[in-house]
């Protein structure tokens, strides 16, 4: 289990260091000296130049050799000093980020889980008969293959201005002045996180469902479950034993997947104005607002790190085969 | 009692068209008695052990009867089945090495298992407890998932596992091929230890290995390209065998019972038929160095003696 | 000496026989051959640029403008069978160089083992778990100007980690197969051992490979392209969904801007996927029974 988690933090931390020099190194090795154009963005504005002495000095520090840019820029990151944002000067983009982060989490934590488990459980059920395989896996394999933001842009479009039910843009009423416990605030925030969520789900929903399906047959074609039905073990006990084992390397499909389902959430919330990261992103290209760009990114790479290593200890708390440190290799 | 088969025939389905694995087998097992069941790879022994355990698509019945203990099996009917199953009728498979829930503990499964056959595992307890004993393994391994054991650990656990409701007849395929010589021997000896002890009381032992068979079987019997050859004694079958086929697979076989070699029944020129398509009569006639016209029919299983049973029209020629 | 020669074509019409009659193959075929011929066939029917002001804007669609026009007054036909080839294009130089770097990383550290497989592992899953999209994203804002090969070739460079997984596995059990014994035993005939199972069985494998990286470099682009990160130059259908949210498309209800390009992604991916198990169904006697 040490061996386990020793690797995996390997790689997570050896990700991290990469994506940061990522981070670190595009704006300065790309063509066309980006940055020149990131200083001369914050030219024109009231105080923008002093506001960016102090960063640029810690983190940039231009004069200094390239290693040493490097380790100020880790430095920096440290503080949590990530620069300051164009498109909401002068705010830090620290804190831009982490007022977007409450809604990609509320937005994304439920999208995932809950159609992870639909997902499974109706997987489970087409493996189960024919002709909920036939209407089930079709359909599965449509909503794989739609694109996030067509969905969103569809379901936005039908029932936010088709037929009217739902808001199709930011994440609460205009009206409300800012976020509180009310009703009045919280009728108004879930009525504008349906369409984002539901389209969320939905892609996501058809993907699990096939790989459930597919799990799940090929583990009732295990030797195990040929065993049980040799000793006449009812077909209850052959599923449940099949579907327990199906939904582990579900778990490692789900980490595998995050990639994928924080780019859809990225296009939905642009599709809908939702003030998340994703949106924040749009803002940050349409206003070449590079720190801000750059900020989202190590949140996103960092936030998918963090989400694989839960996915990680859930992993070894369900399979015993890690726990014996024998074999049973994830991600 | 014991079991009797009638007849019994049995097809893969396939889009190619039948394959005819099993063609009218008609034999019996009496109580008490140990049955090797041997003869070349893809002759139907596997198809035989589940037709009688399991017999699901793409296997087919065609006829037959299957009579365990004065009672017969509704082998085409896999729900109705499952009441024989593990009661009367139980297997230690071939993949027994992999046969448990990888996720599971041993003890959880074997209570989860015995549960949906209504019995209850507490009081079951002692029992599995005294087995484990009597095949060498500790009581721990029912805390321990199936990753935890070694290969002949898993072997016996399944054995143990497998006989644990006192079936009639317990059928063992190939259980010893993977194992090293040594375990192999104390694998097979486990078998015969089983029946002494009425956990089982008849046994049907498929493989290769003549030599396991020559230890433990009271008797062989000798399967070919689907159809039996010849059953008797096992010192009938390897001192003084009646059928064409048998006589040149024993004589292909190196001393015996005085070796454990891997002595494989490969040793016999030509190759077996193809059972998609197999030719009509006996099925041996192709490689048979004394078939004549009557081979084109298909030779019954009978009694030339007393308990040795051939379908070969040369040996019907002699002894009539 | 007979068996294989006898039992060899016999296999390869069989391949052929089962995948005639194999009806997702038939469905998913047909539809990649429908779009395929539509992106060729498509453009001879337009006289327009995709950006040409043809018309007063958001014109439902009709016999003079078969798909209507944006509300920009562009023709939303010609946008979309130009924005078709695009996403052919991305797919197969995205998902054909992914296949390859899976490939040479699959087959090196499956072949190899050891240290070098251990290394190669790391990169896989280091690789494997940065999330594509973000890295894409952090290039192509930099890029002043972008082409639509160079946007290709920046997916397949950071798609390849599934497929190589994939045949590490498959070059692991191969290379642990009695193939070499059975090769010494026989003579010799390893190398003929290679080419008449091994490599035909790899074959297949890389076909459905190819196939997911396909639709997969379609999708990426298409989220690229749809934040206003695509090729600066050009059209493509998700830089045509971009357009119509950002103008106002849903608002305005005209629908037939953004349903084409969407559609025509779903119909193009879900077509590889049905494909994908359609092939495999056909290679795999396993599961032809289903
Ligand atoms: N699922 C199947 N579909 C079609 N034919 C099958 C299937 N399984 C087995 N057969 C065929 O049925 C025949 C008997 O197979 P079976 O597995 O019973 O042989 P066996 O005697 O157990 O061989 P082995 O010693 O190798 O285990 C073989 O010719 C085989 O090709
Ligand atoms: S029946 Fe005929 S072919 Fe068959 S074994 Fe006897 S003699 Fe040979
Ligand atoms: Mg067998």
């Amino acid at each position: 289990m040490k061996r386990y988690f020793g690797r995996k933090l390997l790689v997570y931390i050896l990700t991290f260091v990469l994506a940061v020099t990522i981070d670190w190194m595009i704006p300065r090795f790309m063509p066309g000296d980006p940055i020149s154009i990131l200083i001369s963005r914050f030219g024109p504005r009231q105080g923008g130049y002093e506001a960016l002495q102090g960063y640029f000095t810690s983190a940039f520090g231009l004069d200094v050799p390239i290693w040493q840019q490097y380790l100020n820029f880790w430095r920096a990151l440290f503080q949590g000093d990530l620069g300051i944002s164009i498109y909401v000067f002068p705010t830090p983009v620290i804190d831009v980020i982490m007022r977007a982060i409450p809604y990609d989490i509320a937005l994304l934590l439920p999208a995932i889980l809950l159609s992870w488990l639909a997902g499974n459980n109706f997987g489970a059920i087409a493996a189960r008969s024919k002709r909920l395989d036939d209407t089930i896996l079709p359909l599965g394999y449509i909503l794989t293959a739609t694109p996030y933001m067509w969905l969103a842009i569809l379901l936005g479009w039908f029932f936010g201005i088709v037929l009217g039910i739902f808001p199709i843009a930011g994440a609460f009423d205009q009206s409300i002045p800012a976020p509180s416990f009310s009703w009045l605030f919280i009728s108004s925030f879930l009525v504008h996180w349906f369409l984002p969520f539901i389209s969320l789900f939905l892609v996501q929903f058809g993907g699990w469902a096939i790989g459930m399906r597919n799990m799940i047959i090929y583990e009732l074609e295990a030797d195990y479950s040929h065993y049980l039905e040799a000793l006449g073990a009812p077909t209850r006990l052959v599923r449940r034993y099949a579907f327990n084992n199906a939904v582990l390397p579900q778990i490692t499909g789900l980490a595998l997947q995050l990639g994928v389902v924080v780019a859809g959430a990225l296009v939905t919330e642009v599709v809908f104005s939702y003030p998340g990261i994703g949106y924040l992103i749009l803002q940050a290209i349409q206003n070449q607002d590079y720190f801000l760009l750059q900020g989202c990114f190590l949140f996103i790479i960092f936030g998918v790190l963090l989400a694989n290593f839960l996915i990680d200890v859930a992993y070894v708390l369900v399979d015993p085969r890690t726990r014996m440190g024998m074999q049973g290799e994830v991600g | 009692m014991g079991l009797q088969v009638e007849n019994l025939t049995v097809y893969y389905q396939t889009l190619r068209g039948s394959v005819q694995a099993l063609e009218d087998a008609t034999f019996s097992i009496a109580d008490g008695e140990i049955m090797g069941l041997a003869g070349e790879s893809g002759c139907g022994k596997s198809t035989l052990s589940n037709s009688l355990v399991r017999l699901v698509p793409p296997l087919k019945l065609i006829r037959g009867r299957v009579i365990l203990d004065d009672q017969e099996l509704p082998v085409a009917d896999v729900e109705r089945m499952n009441a024989y199953r593990f009661r009367q009728l139980s297997v230690v498979p071939q993949y027994a090495m992999n046969a448990m829930n990888p996720t599971r503990k041993i003890g959880r499964m074997t209570s989860e298992l015995l549960r949906s056959k209504r019995v209850d595992y507490r009081a079951a307890l002692p029992e599995i407890k005294r087995r484990l004993d009597l095949v060498k393994l500790p009581q721990e391994v029912l805390k321990m998932y199936p990753i935890e054991l070694s290969g002949g650990m898993k072997q016996r656990m399944v054995m143990v596992l497998s006989t644990l409701l006192n079936p009639s007849l317990l059928i063992a395929d190939e259980i010893t091929s993977a194992l090293d010589v040594s375990t192999q021997k104390a694998v097979a000896e486990m078998l015969v230890e089983f029946r002494n002890r009425e956990f089982v009381k008849s046994i049907i032992v498929i493989t290769h290995d003549i030599s396991i068979l020559y230890q433990i079987a009271d008797s062989i019997m000798i399967m070919y390209a689907g159809q039996l050859a010849e059953k008797a004694s096992t010192e009938t079958i390897i001192h003084s065998p009646e059928h064409p086929y048998t006589k040149m697979l024993i004589a292909s076989l190196p001393e015996v019972g005085v070796r454990y070699a891997d002595t494989r029944l490969t040793g016999i020129p030509g190759k077996p038929p193809l059972l998609l398509d197999p030719p009509v009569g006996c099925r041996f006639r192709h490689r048979c160095p004394v078939a004549f016209e009557k081979c084109v029919e298909a030779p019954p299983f009978l009694e030339i003696a007393k308990d040795h049973f051939v379908a070969c029209w040369e040996v019907f020629r002699k002894y009539a | 000496m007979t068996a294989s020669t006898v039992i060899e074509p016999k296999k390869r019409s069989e391949t052929l026989y089962f995948a005639l009659r194999n009806n997702k193959l038939r469905i998913g075929v047909l539809v990649l051959l429908f779009f395929i011929v539509l992106t060729f066939v498509g453009p001879m029917f337009t006289d327009y640029e995709p950006y040409q002001f043809v018309s007063s804007g958001a014109q439902p669609p009709s016999s003079e403008f078969w798909f209507g026009t944006t509300t920009l007054g562009h023709d939303v036909y010609t946008q979309f069978v130009l924005g078709l080839s695009s996403t052919f294009i991305v797919g197969i130089i995205g998902g054909g160089l992914g296949t390859l770097i899976g490939i040479v990383v699959g087959f090196t550290a499956g072949y190899r083992g050891g240290v070098v497989d251990e290394l190669l592992n790391i990169l896989t899953n280091i690789v494997l778990v940065i999330p594509a999209l973000a890295v894409l994203l952090l290039i192509a804002a930099y890029l002043e100007v972008r082409g639509i090969i160079a946007e290709s070739l920046f997916i397949g460079c950071l798609a390849w980690p599934w497929t190589a997984r994939a045949i590490r596995a498959q070059t692991f059990s191969l290379r642990n197969r009695d193939f070499v014994d059975l090769a010494r035993l026989s003579g010799m005939k390893a190398r003929k051992i290679i080419f008449s199972e091994i490599a035909p069985n790899m074959m297949s494998y890389l076909l459905l490979a190819f196939i997911l990286q396909f639709g997969g470099a379609i999708l990426t682009a298409a989220t690229l392209d749809f934040i206003g990160l695509g090729p600066t130059e050009g059209i493509s259908l998700g830089l045509m969904m971009n357009n119509a949210v950002l103008w106002g498309a849903l608002l305005l209800k005209v629908w037939w801007w953004f349903v084409p390009p969407g559609l025509a992604i779903t119909a193009i991916v879900g077509a590889l996927y049905i494909t994908n198990v359609g092939l495999d169904e056909v290679f795999n006697p396993k599961l032809r029974e289903m």
